[in-house]
C-alpha cells in the first residue's frame, strides 16, 4: 500500500513539472509567434517570417 | 525536477536563439530586406526596364532597434521551443532512454520537422509581400500541423510497434492532404528568385538552429542532472 502511494507520488512529481514546462513553452511560442497585437507583431516581425509562422 | 528542466531549457534556448539570430542576420535578413524593396514598390519587377539583382541594402544593425528586437525574439522563441523539448526529454529519460548531447541532435531534427519544416511544407515561409489568406485560418492550420507532426515524431521515436508507425504516417500526411488555407489570388510583387531563396534560407537556418538546440538541450539536461546528483 505504502509502496503504491510512493510510486504514484513519484510519477506525479515527474509529470507535473514536465507538463508545466510544456505549457510555459507553448505560451512563449504563441506570444512570440502568433499574438497579433501590433506592438508584438512589429517587434517579432522578422523572426516570424524567418521561422515560418503565419505573420500577417 | 522543474528547476532542472527550466535551467537546461533557458541555457539551451538562449544559446540556440542567439545563433539562430546571427544566422538570420547573415543569411535571411538580406533577402528579407531586398524583398521589402519590392513589397513597398521601391523596386518593380517586370517593369519597363530590367532591375538589378544587387541593390544597395542596409548592412547588419543599420536599424539597431529592429535587429535588437529580432535578437530578443529569436532567443525568446527558441527558449519556448526548448522548454517543450526538455520537458519531453525528461519524460523520455524516465522511460529509460538516454538523453545527452549526441541523442539531442535527433531531438533537434525532430523538433525542426515538427515546428518548422512540416508547417512550412504546405504553408511556405512567407517572403514579405506574398499573397495570403485570413491569418486565423492559417494559425489554426499551423498549430494543428505542429501538434500532429510532433505526436508523429514521438511515435516514430518511442512507439516501437507497427500500429504506432502507422499512426505516425497518417499524422504526418493528414495536414498536407487536408491542405493549408490558400489565398484567393496571387498578388506577390517579389521576384520568384527572392521568394525561393527566402524559403530555402529560412529552412536552412531553422534546421541549423534546431539541431544545435537539441544538442545543447541534451548537454545541459545531462550536466544539470549531474549537478543535482552531486548536491543531493
Amino acid at each position: 500500500m505504502t509502496t503504491k502511494i510512493l510510486k504514484a507520488t513519484a510519477t506525479g512529481s515527474a509529470i507535473l513539472p514536465a507538463l508545466f514546462a510544456v505549457i510555459l513553452g507553448l505560451g512563449i511560442v504563441t506570444l512570440a509567434g502568433h499574438v497579433q497585437a501590433s506592438a508584438l507583431h512589429d517587434a517579432a516581425h522578422d523572426v516570424r517570417h524567418a521561422t515560418g509562422f503565419p505573420c500577417h | 525536477m522543474f528547476s532542472r528542466i527550466l535551467t537546461s531549457a533557458l541555457f539551451a534556448g538562449a544559446a540556440a536563439g542567439l545563433i539562430a539570430a546571427l544566422l538570420q542576420f547573415a543569411f535571411v535578413q538580406p533577402v528579407l530586406l531586398h524583398a521589402e524593396l519590392y513589397e513597398t514598390g521601391e523596386l518593380v519587377h517586370f517593369g519597363a526596364e530590367a532591375v538589378s539583382a544587387h541593390p544597395d541594402l542596409p548592412g547588419i544593425f543599420a536599424d539597431p532597434m529592429r535587429d535588437g528586437l529580432t535578437l530578443v525574439f529569436a532567443m525568446l522563441t527558441y527558449t519556448g521551443y526548448a522548454l517543450v523539448m526538455v520537458a519531453l526529454m525528461s519524460m523520455a529519460e524516465r522511460m529509460g532512454h538516454e538523453v545527452n548531447a549526441r541523442s539531442g541532435l535527433l531531438w533537434g531534427m525532430a523538433g525542426f520537422i515538427a515546428f518548422h519544416f512540416a508547417p512550412g511544407l504546405s504553408l511556405a515561409p512567407e517572403v514579405p509581400g506574398v499573397a495570403y489568406s485570413d491569418i486565423t485560418g492559417r494559425q489554426i492550420w499551423w498549430t494543428a500541423t505542429v501538434a500532429a507532426t510532433g505526436v508523429a515524431m514521438w511515435l516514430i521515436a518511442f512507439g516501437g510497434n507497427l500500429l504506432a508507425y502507422g499512426a505516425a504516417v497518417v499524422l504526418l500526411l493528414a495536414p498536407h492532404l487536408v491542405g493549408a488555407p490558400e489565398p484567393d489570388s496571387f498578388t506577390g510583387p517579389v521576384p520568384t528568385e527572392l521568394g525561393a531563396l527566402f524559403a530555402a534560407r529560412a529552412f536552412g537556418v531553422g534546421m541549423a538552429a534546431w539541431v544545435l538546440l537539441g544538442c545543447f538541450a541534451g548537454y545541459f539536461w545531462q550536466t544539470e542532472g549531474k549537478r543535482a546528483d552531486a548536491h543531493a
